[in-house]
């Protein structure tokens, strides 16, 4: 037992950091929290349409139960069952403490929460604050940050960037890199355990929702350091999204949770003002195709169908890769009040008033529901024992993961409004399992000779001053955006295996060419070079991994779709239908004559591909590359079944 | 294909002076102030064909919620992801702000911003993160004033703009006194409503306010910062009232 405070470093200022970083220092706890900006700049400020919770405000019979089966369908049953469980339990929990904090979230006349439609249910479960959620959850929880920075128990390093894992002769984590983006120097800290909230990897594709600081190095220096890495290629492609030259900026699901239509001209060739189209001209075809769900199927349906549209069918506005979605009937009180933030975005991006004109939209990437492999402790009621020092660990003992940096909790996609809850959840829910690890370890961090400690800063010191000391040819930026193109037109929405071969040797190009790069900036004062450089090279290995993931795994589950993999579900099929082979399975002979044509073939197909890969993908770096292995799935709570939107 | 002319007044380090360097990059549709810095780190080449380190801003989600990417656009301070280049004059000049010290080129140090909210508190007591109940009912209308309030993202822009806040004086400034207005509103936050008004009293604080109104024009998201001054003015007078007969 250590006889002092425990101490951790947490890497990342968003909603997972902030969330844990505050239920340590409730624990009388120390934390420093390690931020590449200031706090309050992370990219959780970007998620804009709400946090899911099963309240049932509306009196439609919602409950944790059935948010936790949503969730779980609609990653297509990729996901740990108890943990998706234990997280949809806390989120109303987590709800009323983010209120207690002053979040602003909109309300209903008697002045309680009110809650809206998101994709993938059809219950309005969805808390928000107008359509900047994300933005007003970080600051609420700044702000218990920085109140307790002000009464001494948290600590931040703005401006300083997490480079690497501090490792034992053991191979366990005892504190971290920091390099001071300012005055250049790396240095180690010391720490009972280390935590990476540190977000998703939008940057590997260059262009995408995400924000600039969203590289996945730090993840990606987790697994170089031989941590594992899951589900990779696993990556959301968010249906609807404004073009842009620097980045491609969210339009929120919320905008359909509100009612908001997404279709295009029937004919191609309409060249029409929109407004001017009447209804019997337009093609919605979310609406067609999914009469229950509408324009809210879950993201990875809804992408698919516009890049069908668009791609297969030609049907784009104007020829373009973009379809409608369409606000122009609600009133502008209503869109004000409910979608202000999103509407000024298009408005200012675009120089187009969506209140007036239907949006043009496309998809993008947007977030990744692989991550950093961790583990979990369940307890024996299908929900998690929050005080397993398990919980959250990566395979790096003393290193833990949280937020969008692991891939517990949203299987192969994940669900509007998800996001924001998993970050919180995991943040709050670690730090009890945290205390309990330091207070299990026979040495603690104390009795590790300064030796280790001493030993990587040099290690990392000279790695930065190599960097420094590149003059080949290649400009990392350039080199960069050629990674992110060959991701682009590859690994996205839809996926082949010989694409995806090929895109594989050029990232080896780019491997190969990235010895060639020129660091164009070797001052020692904020100086982004080096650090950017060093960003590049992991990036190049988590593309890798995401599409090594995506070419060995021969199926269509979630976001990850191969049309030659593609089982075709038949048209009236029943998921219950499914259940039902699977009890007369287990009860004796199935009855062929019993099922409509075509499907028990279906079903035989559907149970023989889960049990091939109904698993989680597990990269370790191995001889420079992702040596890729699967494990099993804990789907102990709910029998996987073919997945159903119409 | 069309060039933009860009103007980027640079500095090395804290303290050192500044300098001027114009770069040329190609013009795209829809190009923002961003996309062109982003021009430059692929061909950090000055118009006159000068080999450079390539300018350093700060930036982050370039959809102006995050409140990193402000400077100086044309003489105007502004996010740098909002200021698409083809509704600006030509050549384009951009400048770090000037109310805060540069830290290098066009990043500045907002450190005293982020000093400021824990000096008015700018937070809601909560017992703790652990399961107690529900929040405070509120009414609608209340929670909308206060949410376009909280959309302050600690940007500058209303600090840069205002004649009463010097790169060395202690004044709050707008932002500041925004936020206390926010907490004191809250049914919670309102608890510690006199701690907040008392901080804001002394020197630096709202009596220092000149009413110059710049702040709420230069105001990304519309926040009505003229209204929280005037209503924490009022607050803090009937405090000051207050104090004197209980302190």
């Amino acid at each position: 037992m250590i006889n002092r405070k425990k101490k951790i470093i947490v890497i990342g200022g968003g909603l997972a950091g902030l969330a844990l970083a505050m239920k340590f220092c409730e624990r009388n706890g120390e934390v420093t929290v390690v931020s590449y900006q200031s706090l309050k700049r992370s990219h959780s400020v970007c998620a804009q349409g709400g946090i899911n919770a099963a309240i049932d405000a509306k009196n439609e019979g919602d409950t944790p139960e059935k948010h936790f089966y949503d969730t779980i369908k609609g990653g297509d049953f990729l996901a740990h069952q108890p943990l998706v469980r234990d997280m949809c339990y806390q989120a109303p929990v987590i709800i009323h403490l983010m209120d207690r904090m002053g979040v602003a979230f909109n309300r209903t006349g008697e002045g309680h929460l009110d809650f809206r439609r998101f994709g993938g249910t059809l219950y309005n479960r969805t808390a928000f604050a107008g359509a900047t959620t994300g933005q007003q959850l970080v600051y609420a929880l700044d702000e218990q940050v920085r109140r307790h920075v002000h009464d001494g128990s948290a600590k931040t390093l703005e401006w300083h960037e997490y480079l690497g894992a501090v490792l034992d002769s053991e191979g366990i984590c005892r504190g971290a890199v920091i390099h001071d983006l300012r005055t250049d120097k790396i240095y180690t800290l010391d720490a009972d355990a280390v935590v990476l909230a540190t977000g998703g990897p939008g940057q590997v594709y260059a262009r995408s929702t995400n924000s600039v600081v969203n590289t996945g190095a730090a993840a990606t220096t987790a697994y170089l350091q031989g941590a594992k890495y899951a589900n990779g290629e696993f990556i959301q492609i968010h249906p609807t999204a404004i073009p842009g030259q620097d980045k491609l900026r969210l339009m929120s699901e919320s905008a359909r949770g509100e009612g908001g239509r997404i279709w295009v001209p029937r004919d191609a060739n309409d060249s029409r003002d929109p407004k001017q189209i009447p209804e019997n001209e337009r093609f919605y075809f979310l609406e067609e195709k999914y009469p229950l769900f509408k324009n809210l199927v879950p993201r990875d349906v809804a992408s698919r169908e516009i890049y069908d549209i668009v791609y297969n069918k030609n049907l784009g506005v104007s020829g373009d890769p973009m379809v409608y979605l369409d606000l122009t009937h609600k009133s502008r009180k209503f869109l004000d009040n409910r979608l202000g933030g999103i509407m000024d975005i298009y408005t200012k991006f675009t120089g187009v008033d969506p209140r007036e004109t239907p949006m043009k939209i496309f998809p993008a990437v947007h977030y990744s529901m692989g991550g950093l492999w961790t583990d979990y402790g369940p307890d024996n009621n299908g929900l998690i024992d929050h005080g397993s020092p398990r919980n959250q660990m990566t395979s790096i003992k003393g290193l833990f993961a949280a937020g969008e940096a692991d891939y517990q909790y949203h299987g192969a996609n994940r669900l509007g409004a998800n996001s924001l809850l998993s970050c919180i959840y995991t943040g709050l829910m670690m730090a009890r399992g945290i205390i309990n690890y330091t207070d299990s370890l026979e040495k603690s961090v104390d009795d590790i000779s300064s030796k280790v400690f001493d030993d990587t800063q040099s290690h990392w010191q000279n790695k930065f001053k190599e960097i420094k000391r590149m003059s080949g040819s290649e400009n990392p930026h350039k080199l960069h955006h050629e990674l992110g193109d060959i991701m682009l037109a590859n690994v996205l929405i839809v996926r082949d295996n010989k694409s995806l071969e090929k895109a594989y040797h050029q990232i080896n190009d780019i491997e190969a060419r990235f010895k060639d790069v020129k660091c164009l900036d070797t001052e020692d004062w904020a100086n982004p070079s080096p650090s950017f450089i060093n960003q590049l090279y992991c990036m190049i290995h988590l593309s890798k991994i995401i599409t090594k993931g995506a070419l060995m795994r021969d199926e269509f589950r979630g976001s990850h779709y191969k049309p030659d993999f593609d089982m075709h579900q038949p048209k009236d099929f029943d998921p219950h239908e499914y259940i039902d082979y699977l009890e007369q399975k287990q009860y004796g002979e199935v009855d062929g004559t019993k099922f409509p044509t075509g499907h028990l073939d279906y079903m035989k197909q559907f149970e023989a591909n889960n049990k091939k890969w109904l698993k989680t993908t597990v990269a370790q770096y191995k001889d420079n590359e992702p040596d890729i292995t699967y494990e099993e799935v804990n789907t102990s709570l709910v029998t996987p079944r073919p997945r159903k939107y119409d | 294909m069309k060039n933009i002319t860009i103007k980027i007044k640079r500095q090395d380090k804290p303290g050192s002076s500044s300098y001027w360097q114009i770069f040329e990059v190609p013009h795209k549709p829809f190009a923002n102030i961003i996309s062109c810095l982003m021009e430059i780190q692929k061909s950090p080449t000055t118009q006159s064909g000068k080999e450079v380190s390539p300018v350093t801003w700060d930036s982050n989600c370039l959809e102006e919620v995050c409140g990193s990417c402000t400077m100086l656009i044309n003489g105007r301070v502004r996010q740098a992801c909002t200021a698409l280049v083809d509704n600006l004059e030509s050549p384009i000049t951009l400048e770090p702000m000037s109310k805060f010290p540069v830290v290098r080129d066009l990043q500045v140090s907002r450190d005293r911003m982020f000093e400021n909210l824990k000096k008015v508190k700018a937070w809601v007591d909560i017992d703790g993160s652990h399961d107690i109940g529900e929040g405070p009912i509120m009414r609608d209308q209340d929670r909308a004033k206060r949410y376009v309030m909280s959309e302050c993202m600690t940007c500058g822009c209303c600090l840069e703009a205002c004649p009463q806040f010097t790169i060395d004086n202690t004044f709050l400034g707008a932002s500041t006194f925004n936020q206390v207005r926010l907490f004191n509103l809250h049914p919670t936050g309102e608890m510690k409503k006199e701690d907040r008004l008392n901080a804001v009293m002394g020197e630096g604080g709202i009596t220092d306010c000149g009413n110059a109104q710049v702040c709420v024009e230069v105001c990304p998201k519309n926040i009505p910062l003229t209204e929280s001054i005037a209503d924490i003015s009022r607050q803090t007078t009937w405090q000051a009232l207050k104090n004197l007969f209980t302190k």
